[in-house]
C-alpha cells in the first residue's frame, strides 16, 4: 500500500505530515524551521524524496532549503559552514537578482515603483530533473536553478509582458503560480496577484498575456484588460494540459485552449471569491474550491467551512461538508494550501488560517482534522509515496 | 580576533552555538566583519545584508561598545575594543511586534 506525505508550509515553520494508504492515522513531524514564514514546500516528482522549501523572514530575508531524505534532515544548497578561505562555495542559494535594468511597476496608488525582491512565495519542481526547479517570487518574476538549488536566474523576458503595468494585490505582487506542461516542456503557466496569467511556449525566452475572456468589476491598468487581473490560483490536471481552471478574485474560470479563452464556470458556488482550486488526480474534470466571503471579511460564508466540487468542469456544483466545522467558522484558506493525492481514491487536503489541517481520502466525501493547532498554514502539498 | 554575535534565527541557521570568533587580516570594518562572516557561513548571504545593494537589512542593527553603529558608512574602523576581542559585535534583530 502507498503512503502520503504532506509537505505543510506555516506562518512559523514547516511540518510533515505522513500516512499509510488508509491516511487515517497520521505522524507529524516539526516543526522545522521554527520561527520562520515558510511559504512553500514542494518535492521533486522525479525523485521524492528531494524536497525545497522557501524559508523567509521579515527580519533576515530569503533561504532557500532543500532535502534529500524526504523532510528529516535539510540543509541550504551551498552555504554549509567553511573553515578554509580558500576554495569557500559561494553562498548564492539566496541570491535572488533580477536581471538587467531592475524596472518599474505600478504601485497601489498607481505611481511606478522599482522592483524589489521581497520572498520566494513557490517553488515548482520539474518533473524529469531533480535539480531543476522554478521559484515565483515577489515582486513577481520567475527564477530556476538547474543546479539543486545553489543558483538561481531569472527568465527576465516574463518582466517584458507589460510588467510596468503590474500591480500588486493586497498581499503584495507575487508570482504565486506555477504550471509545467509534462507533455511539452517548453510550455509553461504562471500566475500573478494582481497581473494575470501568463503562458511561455519557449521555455521561458518569451511570453504572452493569457487572459482573454476574464472580466474584472474595476477598470485595470491595461485599457487592452490584458493584464491587471488578480488571479488567486490556476490548476491543471497532467492528463489534460490544454484545460485551465481558475481561482480569480470574483469568479472561477476554465479555459479549453491553454488559456487563450476563458469563460466563467461559478454557476451554483454561494460566493465566487476564493483562494485555491485543484484538480481530482484521476477525474480531469471533477474540481474543487473553497468559497470565501468577499472580499474583505475573508472567511467562509455563514461561518460555515465548505468545500464545493464540481463533476463537471464548473459551473454546477456540490457542497462538501462531512466533518468540517459548520458553525462558528471564521477560517481562511489560502492559495497554495490544498493538493491533491493520486491514490486509487482521491485524497485531498487543504490547511487553514486556524491552523488546521483538514484530510479526505474519498475525493471530499468525509473529512477529518489530520492537525488541529498549528500556526496559520500557509501551503499544503501532496506526495503519494 | 574579532567577536560577533548573532541573534537566535542566523545562529541556528548557521548552526553555531555562541559566539562567532574571526581573525581579519586589515583594517576591521562593519564591510571586512561581514564579508568574513559570510565566507565562513555563506548560509547567512542576504540575511544580514542585501545580495544586491549590500544594505543592511532594515530590521537588523549593530551594536559594540553601548554604542549603536548601525548607521555608520561600512568602512569605518570599529571599536579598538572589537578589533582586540574586549568586546564583541552585536548583531540585533529589531524587536517589532505588540
Amino acid at each position: 500500500m502507498s503512503n502520503v506525505r504532506l509537505l505543510v508550509g506555516t506562518r512559523k515553520g514547516a511540518f510533515v505530515l505522513t500516512s499509510d494508504g488508509k491516511r487515517k492515522k497520521w505522524d507529524v513531524s516539526g516543526p522545522h524551521f521554527a520561527g520562520w514564514e515558510i511559504y512553500h514546500l514542494k518535492g521533486s516528482p522525479a525523485d521524492p524524496n528531494r524536497l525545497y522549501a522557501s524559508q523567509s523572514s521579515g527580519w533576515f530575508g530569503q533561504v532557500i532549503q532543500r532535502s534529500e531524505d524526504g523532510g528529516k534532515t535539510w540543509d541550504a544548497p551551498g552555504g554549509g559552514v567553511t573553515t578554509a578561505p580558500e576554495g569557500m562555495p559561494k553562498g548564492e542559494s539566496n541570491k535572488f537578482v533580477y536581471e538587467g535594468e531592475v524596472g518599474k511597476h505600478l504601485w497601489y496608488d498607481g505611481t511606478p515603483h522599482p522592483w524589489e525582491f521581497k520572498r520566494v512565495w513557490h517553488l515548482e519542481p520539474s518533473w524529469t530533473d531533480p535539480d531543476t526547479v522554478y521559484a515565483g517570487v515577489e515582486d513577481a518574476a520567475l527564477f530556476k536553478t538547474t543546479d539543486g538549488g545553489h543558483t538561481w536566474k531569472e527568465l527576465p523576458a516574463l518582466r517584458h509582458a507589460k510588467g510596468h503595468l503590474w500591480q500588486p494585490g493586497a498581499g503584495g505582487l507575487g508570482l504565486h503560480t506555477i504550471l509545467l506542461d509534462r507533455s511539452n516542456p517548453s510550455r509553461i503557466f504562471v500566475a500573478i496577484s494582481a497581473a494575470g496569467v501568463f503562458r511561455t511556449e519557449d521555455g521561458g525566452k518569451t511570453w504572452k498575456p493569457a487572459t482573454k475572456g476574464l472580466k474584472s468589476s474595476y477598470e485595470l491598468p491595461d485599457k487592452s484588460f490584458e493584464v491587471g487581473h488578480c488571479v488567486h490560483h490556476i490548476a491543471m490536471h497532467r492528463s489534460r494540459p490544454n484545460v485551465l481552471f481558475m481561482q480569480k478574485h470574483w469568479d472561477v474560470n476554465r479555459s479549453d485552449d491553454s488559456g487563450d479563452n476563458w469563460h466563467e464556470v461559478s454557476g451554483n458556488l454561494p460566493t465566487d471569491f476564493g483562494f485555491p482550486i485543484d484538480v481530482h488526480a484521476h477525474e480531469p474534470n471533477t474540481i474543487y474550491v473553497v468559497p470565501i466571503k468577499s472580499d474583505s471579511e475573508h472567511y467562509p460564508p455563514d461561518a460555515k467551512l465548505r468545500v464545493y466540487r464540481s463533476r463537471s468542469g464548473g459551473d454546477e456544483w456540490e457542497p462538501l461538508t462531512k466533518g468540517l466545522p459548520q458553525k462558528d467558522c471564521y477560517v481562511n484558506v489560502l492559495r497554495d494550501a490544498m493538493a491533491v493525492d493520486s491514490l486509487d481514491s482521491c485524497g485531498v487536503y487543504f490547511g487553514t488560517t486556524g491552523g488546521q489541517v483538514y484530510g479526505s481520502a474519498d475525493a471530499g466525501d468525509n473529512w477529518t482534522a489530520i492537525v488541529h493547532d498549528l500556526p496559520p498554514v500557509l501551503s499544503v502539498e501532496a506526495q503519494t509515496l | 580576533m574579532i567577536r560577533v554575535v548573532l541573534p537566535f534565527h542566523l545562529r541556528t541557521l548557521a548552526r553555531v552555538e555562541g559566539e562567532v570568533q574571526l581573525e581579519i587580516e586589515g583594517l576591521v570594518t562593519l564591510r571586512s566583519v561581514l564579508d568574513a562572516i559570510e565566507a565562513r557561513y555563506p548560509v547567512l548571504g542576504g540575511t544580514i545584508r542585501d545580495h544586491a545593494t549590500q544594505k543592511r537589512r532594515p530590521y537588523l542593527r549593530f551594536y559594540a561598545c553601548e554604542e549603536d553603529l548601525s548607521n555608520d558608512p561600512p568602512d569605518t574602523p570599529l571599536p579598538e575594543e572589537v578589533v582586540s576581542g574586549k568586546e564583541p559585535l552585536f548583531i540585533i534583530g529589531a524587536i517589532a511586534g505588540g
